[in-house]
């Protein structure tokens, strides 16, 4: 769920930015204050180790697709919220960095969107509350369950309210919605097993390492695969049940349909006349083209052209338009031409 | 190759981009720095039915891979690969979007492709700045920059930590998962259960390693700093550069300059 710059305007992207960074700035100010020198090379290590895992693809039973780990949870339950906040907002720089998935400016979008969540919402008020300090496996798996379903669908929400608020794409906000939450509820699902997986793991071997004092564990061996099951199950169960709801009822996604694509009726003939010969007044400026003796024969059409949301738009313009683009482009073209020329020269 | 050593090699192919020479390569980071983000800026600054002022900041790119000795198959194969979120919601602006917009004889071009092509442009000219930027400066001076612009010492410190570990992680991660593939025949990926042994293991692994590191950098005299050698100044090369790029967005940005050439041309035409 990488936000990408090409989505975003640049009031929301730098918005953004300004929230991350007070917030890696605080999170540094804590990590700084509890003076473990230590903990500074261990998040460098974990922040490759996440990225890494990242990169491991497993089955899930049952359903024959797969899935990868994304970190966020399982980051906070090792390091703690403000130490996590920073490890997930280095995998995400490197991510926009290398693999530009997202971009320089969403890396703002992105470090809240899959770093705020877990680290300061899920983790502190869902995770700890619910493991709390007598931890039990079931305890354990409930809480990485409910902080990763919740930490997920907040930041598919927060990307469909950054993408409408920006206003590049066209989707409706609550087809965006549809498209995005149930998706990112099977992600949230198969996240919070992976975590409590690994974290009942670990805690057999390290218990320290997850917050766990030794004396209070009775970890039990928890089926995992059997809840993914059932859970899927229930999953799909719902979506059935929730799309045959929408399927009697359909008017939700045709009033958003309707409300984006039809919202301006027609413009009259008339006024389609008037432009019309506007749009002739222009073009006789350019004799030349060929487009005007086809003009009579098409003049119902070409007035079709709309003013509403391009005010500026005339043919002539936009004549001189794709002249001028072409122009531009094959300018570029051959500077980069010379250059490569130049360097080549530089080389031989 | 599985995914990991392909990333890696990856990264380490960008790395061995930015320790070549040229011109750009010595320049500051921070001069890069900034004129990359003030170039996504402006380019995102556009409104969304944009296109033909848009051409005309691909000036960009193409002068710094030429200059930078990069190769334009690398930043274009990268920008194909990544991303496919931009697209995929980009590609609903057609189907809600009808309006038309331009017509060409019987074409009719709705408002919906328009902007569906100014997403791709926008996305083509981010995605290959950022490539650009980190395949001049590699990712270390790009930290070394942000610390100078005021970025909190932690944060940079451990980022550095973790870009360092990338690649010694990812070819221990490379291993055992081409260990297990090789025990598992005609499997694509690694089944759940032995996922989490493979992952919690490598935890573990990680977590001594940590240990081990910072005992040998205690050993070395670490107190909490990491101090770089790469002196960085700001010269007359930087500011020629960025200022140079900045008045050259701008100017795209407040005129219309395809427009203008195209008028001059069909003007000569008359």
């Amino acid at each position: 769920m990488h936000m990408a710059d090409a989505l975003i305007s640049p009031a929301v992207g730098g918005t953004m930015w300004a929230v991350t960074a007070g917030l890696i700035s605080y999170s540094a100010k804590r990590v700084k204050e509890e003076k473990d020198e230590a903990k500074i090379p261990l998040m460098g290590v974990l922040g490759a180790f996440i990225f890494a895992a990242q990169m491991i693809n497993f089955s899930i039973p049952a359903t024959g697709s797969s899935g990868h780990l994304a970190g966020g949870t399982i980051l906070a339950i090792l390091l703690g919220p403000y130490a996590a906040f920073l490890v997930m907002a280095s995998v995400l720089i490197v991510q926009a960095l290398f693999f530009a998935d997202g971009g320089l400016l969403a890396l703002g979008c992105n470090i809240f969107n899959m770093g705020f969540f877990p680290c300061f919402l899920a983790y502190p008020l869902i995770y700890q509350k619910i493991v709390n300090n007598r931890p039990t496996a079931k305890k354990i798996l409930i809480a990485s369950l409910i902080s990763s379903i919740v930490s997920l669908q907040l930041g598919a929400f927060s990307v469909v309210i950054e993408t409408v608020i920006s206003g590049i794409s066209e989707l409706p906000f609550k087809v965006f919605v549809l498209l995005m939450q149930p998706i990112h509820l099977a992600i949230g699902i198969v996240e919070g097993l992976v975590t409590a997986a690994i974290v009942l793991f670990v805690a057999r071997l390290r218990p320290e390492l997850v917050g766990i004092k030794d004396n209070l564990i009775s970890v039990t061996q928890v089926n995992i695969k059997k809840v993914l099951i059932s859970l899927i199950l229930a999953t799909i169960m719902t979506a059935g049940l929730i799309s045959w709801f929408a399927s009697t009822k359909p008017d939700g996604l045709e009033w958003a349909i309707f409300k984006t694509s039809g919202k301006e009726e027609l413009k009259p003939k008339d006024d389609a006349h008037d432009f019309f010969a506007k749009i002739q007044e222009k073009i006789a400026f350019f004799p030349d083209y060929a487009f005007k003796t086809n003009k009579s024969e098409h003049s119902e059409q070409e007035v079709e052209v709309r003013t509403t949301s391009w005010p500026s738009i005339d043919a002539g313009t936009s004549v001189s338009g794709l002249v001028g683009g072409a122009m531009t482009f094959f300018l570029v073209f051959l500077i980069a031409l010379g250059l490569k020329f130049r360097q080549n020269k530089i080389k031989s | 190759m599985n995914n990991i050593e392909a990333q890696n090699f990856d990264i380490g192919y960008i790395d061995t981009l930015a320790s070549r020479s040229s011109v750009l390569h010595r320049l500051d980071p921070r001069a890069k720095l900034i004129t990359t983000l003030f170039f996504i800026v402006m380019v995102i600054s556009f409104d969304k039915y944009e296109i033909i002022r848009l051409v005309p900041f691909f000036i960009y790119p193409i002068v710094l891979i030429s200059l930078g000795n990069l190769s334009y198959k690398f930043v274009f194969k990268r920008v194909l690969m990544v991303s496919p979120f931009a697209i995929l919601v980009g590609i609903f602006n057609p189907i809600f979007d009808k309006r038309v917009l331009i017509q060409l004889g019987t074409i009719n071009i709705s408002c919906g492709w328009i902007s569906f092509f100014s997403i791709v442009l926008r996305f083509i000219l981010t995605v290959s700045a950022a490539i650009i930027l980190v395949s001049l400066a590699g990712f270390n001076a790009v930290c070394s920059a942000l610390e100078k612009l005021g970025v909190p010492e932690p944060f940079v410190v451990q980022l550095l930590f973790f870009y360092r570990y990338l690649f010694i992680l990812g070819d221990e991660f490379g291993r055992v998962v081409r260990a297990s593939f090789f025990r598992a025949v005609n499997k694509r990926t690694v089944s759940f259960s032995i996922f989490i042994s493979i992952v919690s293991n490598l935890l573990l692994r990680t977590f001594d390693r940590a240990e081990r590191i910072y005992c040998a950098m205690c050993s070395r005299g670490f107190d909490g700093h990491i101090r770089l050698i790469r002196s960085m100044k700001l010269t007359y090369a930087e500011v020629i550069f960025m200022f140079g790029w900045i008045f050259l967005f701008i100017l795209f940005r407040s005129t219309n300059f395809p427009l203008k050439l195209g008028v001059f041309i069909t003007g000569h035409l008359r």
